[in-house]
């Protein structure tokens, strides 16, 4: 796969026993679909997409993460491909899997990832009035201007 | 075009193609006797067949996801309890091993046999809810009746063992509360008696019915592509003749110590599927019986075990009982440091799975070094197999589409997180 994708992929590891790397944004569907089409690689379950937004990570922010199963074989493997919040755009995984429409969905409500090409993207589970994405780490879960609670006092 | 339409044109505004077209819309849900939760369902329909539905999902939102990276990992479990609460053990300890893995606890193994069974009573609780109310979609009321008892007797069960039975918030990271009581020991003996004969009862009155047989054969059928394509696990997955079960594929709390097999359907449809959960239902039996002949074999050989509920190393994570807060320094101390969250989980990512009532349950778990999960997602399987309703329901009777959604388990409350 390396050969195939020249200095795009990195950060190989296997955390927990899961094969683990990142892809540059240019390549992602092409990624998926080298996983998918590959006769000895037969990744063809979409197990699970999200996102996480690191909010430190200056320039790639937020993170689409994608968890795919080889049932023949039984291995799993995660990547994942960073977008700066700026402009989060990525490539729409629907045209390789019919699981990634919802998936996709909910990763923009909560996140804001444009996944371009992408056949209804519209929010799924909060209203569609909302304008902002819930799950960003600048949005606190307990009132900001609350005094009575200290955060220093419970950990985070 | 008389004056009359013309008049009811100029103050209505309905748009000219919605007044010529030949189909009604209606609204399945969001709240209706026949959609088990609340979710929404606009259709198309020409005469009794559907053609077009457009599912609208998130009434019951409850951000679960985001509450969660503010909750330290014990408070994780009770948000768990109500995502699929047909089946709230396997969720609860789903999630308990997941930490254990991020904590590289080891648990042992007579409370990974008690974990195993009251996983699969779960499982039996929650395909009994689901083959019965097949059954009442299709409009037979007696078996739902029948079988409800027997759902009864292992909330009994859950309650003996936690305190609770539908949100059972059941076990701890690293193993049980307090030990297995010896009254649930005792319900469980009774239930493994009279439970093969209800079900037997049930299996007559249902799985040769000529009529239930009619109305189930062919209706809401999906291939195997088609459900790998949508992401389909579980039963239904099964029904469509995959036999990928996350028990067998990878196996967690000693799972691959058990003989059980996997029932596959041919056709995907919703006869198949209520064959393969009848089917299951028979496996996590046997699976129990054998749990009960393994703990009992463990108790034999090294009668100290019967003592222990909680894996030893979990210590940071389980909460002392709190007789030994008032009168042990140690326990004093480990109350008091996890109560005020000074005690904080390695970094690392973790994804671990379960078979849950309707498919692969996965947990999704980021951890940054902090008390609380710096990310938490959810692989809820009915949220992802959901999606195909439209496509599996297009071109069939409405009736149908009621059975096709009941015999698919969508849980609101798994589907909305």
């Amino acid at each position: 796969m390396e050969a195939q994708f020249p200095d795009l992929l990195k950060d190989w590891d296997t955390p927990f026993g899961m094969l683990t790397f990142t892809a540059d944004v240019s390549v992602s569907n092409k990624v998926m679909q080298y996983l998918y089409n590959d006769e000895e690689l037969k990744f063809r379950f979409l197990t699970d997409l999200t996102a996480i937004h690191y909010p430190d990570r200056t320039g790639e922010e937020l993170c689409v993460v994608y968890l795919l199963h080889n049932m023949v074989d039984n291995i799993r493997l995660r990547y994942k491909v960073y977008v700066p919040i700026t402009k989060p755009d990525i490539e729409t995984a629907t045209n390789v899997f019919a699981t990634a429409n919802w998936l996709e969905r909910e990763a923009y409500d909560f996140f804001g990832v444009n996944f371009t090409g992408h056949p209804n993207l519209t929010r799924i589970m909060n209203p569609d009035e909302m304008d902002y994405f819930p799950m960003r780490k600048e949005y606190p879960m307990e009132d900001p201007t609350r005094r009575d609670k200290d955060d220093a006092m419970f950990g985070r | 075009m008389t004056e009359t339409t013309h008049h009811i044109h100029h103050h209505i505004k309905l748009s000219e193609e919605s007044v010529q077209k030949q189909t009604t819309t209606i609204n399945l849900g969001p709240t209706h006797p026949a959609t088990h939760g609340v979710f929404q369902n606009i259709m198309e329909i020409d005469g009794e067949r559907v053609m077009k539905t457009t599912p609208t999902v998130g009434y019951i939102h409850r951000a679960f996801e985001k509450i969660a990276e503010r909750r330290p990992f014990y408070q994780i479990t009770t948000l768990t309890d109500r995502l699929n609460y047909c089946s709230s053990p396997i969720n609860n300890m789903g999630w308990h091993m997941t930490v254990e893995k991020l904590l590289q606890i080891e648990v042992p193994k007579r409370l990974q046999y008690y974990r195993v069974i009251i996983m699969e009573l779960s499982r039996i609780a929650d395909h009994l809810v689901c083959n019965s109310v097949i059954a009442v979609d299709a409009g037979a009321l007696t078996p739902f009746t029948y079988v409800f008892q027997s759902r009864e007797h292992i909330y009994e069960i859950f309650e003996e063992i936690c305190g609770s039975r539908l949100t059972t918030n059941i076990g701890r990271v690293g193993g049980f509360e307090r030990n297995i009581p010896d009254e649930a020991i005792r319900k469980l003996n009774t239930f493994m008696v009279t439970f093969p004969k209800v079900m037997k009862e049930f299996e007559n009155l249902l799985n040769r019915n000529r009529i239930f047989m009619d109305r189930c054969i062919g209706a809401g059928p999906v291939s195997a592509e088609k459900a790998l394509n949508y992401g389909f696990t579980g039963p239904n997955l099964r029904a469509t003749g995959v036999d990928y079960d996350v028990r067998v594929a990878t196996p967690y709390s000693s799972y691959e110590d058990f003989d059980f097999n996997i029932p596959v359907g041919t056709t995907g449809d919703v006869y198949d599927r209520y064959i393969v959960r009848n089917g299951e239902i028979w496996e996590s039996f046997s699976i129990i019986k054998q749990a009960i002949e393994k703990i009992a074999q463990i108790e034999r050989e090294d009668p100290r075990q019967k003592d222990i509920f909680y894996a030893q190393d979990a210590e940071h994570f389980h909460l002392p009982a709190k007789q030994d807060v008032y009168t042990k320094m140690e326990a004093l101390i480990y109350h008091f440091k996890i109560i005020m969250g000074e005690i904080d989980a390695p970094v690392g990512e973790v994804y671990h799975s379960v078979e849950g009532g309707n498919g692969e349950l996965g947990f999704y778990l980021v951890s940054d070094g902090g008390r609380t999960p710096y990310r938490l997602h959810f692989r809820r399987p009915c949220f992802i197999y959901y999606q195909a309703f439209p496509e599996i329901i297009a071109g069939g009777l409405l009736s149908d589409a009621i059975l096709t959604l009941s015999s698919m388990n969508v849980i609101a409350g798994e589907l909305d997180a």
